[in-house]
């Protein structure tokens, strides 16, 4: 279980988290949605350990861990897939793959990675900024199901993928959570969000204004997306 | 052609040298962001230290080659721990002064004890003859030095592609952050790897002690130009940093001797050549823009 307390965030003088408090259990799906801007990636930066302006209570499992470098976190578990998709120019799609350690109880084998994605056993000799946007959106996923993290911080996996991957991505993302693992989601498109997620927390400068089930959304979607600005 | 050969030769040797050092610079840079300035420094303690072992100890070239390096890449490791590290975090603006001021500090040490004048090193045995390549007798040591240094250059290729360390190294280089988000300690590399920047500057260093000039300010010069190789290259591009080395050594020797009338040509072409790449590709021939975090 990942448990978020009191969290606040800043960037120089300016606030960017005002005492945000969320949970993301075991098997799982929970959204952070919001403009650009609300801090949402931001709120996984710090989940992650990357963001040093930030004060407040982060665990997981009822263990602290909001004072551990970012390597220490990843081995507990964390797995982030970074809003621009952190391909390495300077390594191959199975160096990309391979660079991380295995670190859950449940690491994907290599051949597994392969067989889901059989795109990138095709292109696994390449350097991995050749691929197209999709597929290095899928190779950050597929990285992460590899180290077998117990708990997926994803930023914004769908943005700019064809309606097809869209499909394939929520595919994962509902097959990993049902085999245990919680993930939480920054997502813009609400259509794919309801369709994997379980709760949705709406972001507003800093804040989480209102948390939302799948039916409310659902509700409400032209308000949402006229709110969101899309 | 007989003297363009040789032109071209001496060129692969000198390049050799540059090499050699804008490799340790490179990987030291890509790891750390840390422009070492002291490796000029570096490399004249590896050719004051072959000189040291044989005239206190009495221990030959060979030795030094394997002792050089590792006590050099040690005393390199100390340094990063004890005074590079705790300015990391800083403005990279002081850890320059810092391996600047470290400069001035090595070279007045040897200086102290050993003057300036400079002292001959005797070609070691085995290598003191000339190797004929049919058209051309070239001095066997040189022959060595330039296969000595194209073999370490190859090698530090291959461990940087083919192994796990290489991988982290790479990695780190390219996205620190993301790197340690991947679950690596890339803290844990930094130690080694600004070790061995050193240890192949001071090989550099235990080559040049038979064919140059031994002297406290051997380095001085010397470390300007790899600085302009770093840069033709790419900064952090390791293959970049090899082959701009070999080929800035060519253009040098060239000018050297086809352009004898204007030494100032010969003598400020690499700096020419470093502003024109500059303003054509900004991260050099074979580097890459710096991407995000």
């Amino acid at each position: 279980m990942l448990r978020v307390e009191g969290l606040h965030a800043w960037y120089g003088e300016a606030t960017v988290l005002r005492d945000v408090a969320l949970t993301v259990a075991p098997g799982e799906v929970v959204t952070l949605v919001g403009r650009n801007g609300a801090g949402k990636s931001t709120l996984l930066r710090c989940v992650m350990g990357l963001h040093p302006g930030r004060r407040g209570t982060i665990s997981l499992d009822d263990r602290d861990i909001g004072s551990l470098p970012a390597h220490r976190r990843a081995r507990l578990g964390l797995g982030w897939v970074p809003d621009d998709r952190g391909a390495y120019a300077s390594l191959s799609v199975t160096e990309n793959l391979t660079l991380p350690p295995a670190v859950g109880p449940d690491p994907w084998s290599l051949d597994r990675v392969y067989e889901t994605f059989p795109v990138l056993h095709e292109r696994r000799n390449s350097a991995a900024t050749q691929l197209s946007g999709g597929e290095q959106q899928m190779l950050a996923l597929a990285r992460v199901l590899r180290m077998g993290a117990r708990v997926l911080l994803c930023d914004e996996p769908t943005e700019g993928l064809a309606p097809l991957l869209v499909a394939r991505v929520a595919d994962i993302l509902r097959q990993v959570r049902d085999q245990g693992t919680a993930v939480l989601l920054v997502e813009q498109n609400l259509r794919f969000a309801t369709g994997v997620a379980d709760r949705h927390h709406l972001l507003a400068e800093g804040r989480v204004v209102e948390t939302l089930r799948n039916d409310e959304v659902r509700e409400r979607e032209g308000e949402l997306l006229t709110y969101l600005g899309i | 052609m007989s003297s363009f050969l040789q032109h071209t030769f001496d060129g692969l040797v000198s390049g050799a040298f540059l090499a050699l050092l804008a490799l340790g610079l490179s990987v030291i840079f890509g790891m750390l962001r840390v422009v070492n300035f002291a490796h000029g420094a570096c490399y004249m303690l590896g050719a004051v230290g072959t000189y040291l072992l044989l005239t206190e100890f009495g221990i030959p070239f060979w030795w030094a080659l394997l002792i050089v390096p590792l006590v050099l890449g040690a005393f390199g490791m100390a340094v990063e721990r004890t005074l590079v590290h705790p300015l990391a975090r800083l403005d990279p603006l002081y850890n320059f002064l810092l391996t600047f001021g470290l400069t001035l500090v090595l070279q007045d040490l040897v200086k102290l004890r050993y003057g300036t004048t400079s002292s001959p090193y005797a070609t070691p045995a085995g290598l003191t003859g000339t190797v004929d390549f049919g058209l051309f007798d070239f001095p066997a040591y040189r022959v060595f030095v330039l296969a000595f240094a194209a073999v370490a250059c190859a090698g530090v290729w291959w461990l940087l592609g083919h192994t796990r360390v290489g991988m982290v190294v790479r990695a780190a280089t390219e996205r620190p952050e993301l790197t340690r988000a991947l679950g690596i300690d890339v803290g844990r590399w930094v130690t080694p790897v600004f070790g061995f920047g050193i240890a192949l500057a001071a090989v550099a260093g235990v080559l040049a002690a038979p064919m140059r000039a031994v002297n406290p300010l051997m380095g001085a010069d010397l470390v300007i130009v790899v600085f302009a190789v770093v840069v033709i290259g790419g900064l952090g591009s390791i293959f970049g940093s090899v082959a701009a080395g070999f080929g800035i050594g060519l253009v040098q020797a060239w000018g050297e001797s086809y352009l004898d009338q204007w030494p100032i040509v010969a003598q400020t072409s690499v700096f020419v050549i470093m502003a024109v790449v500059l303003l054509w590709r900004p991260a050099g021939l074979f580097g890459r823009e710096e991407a995000p975090a």
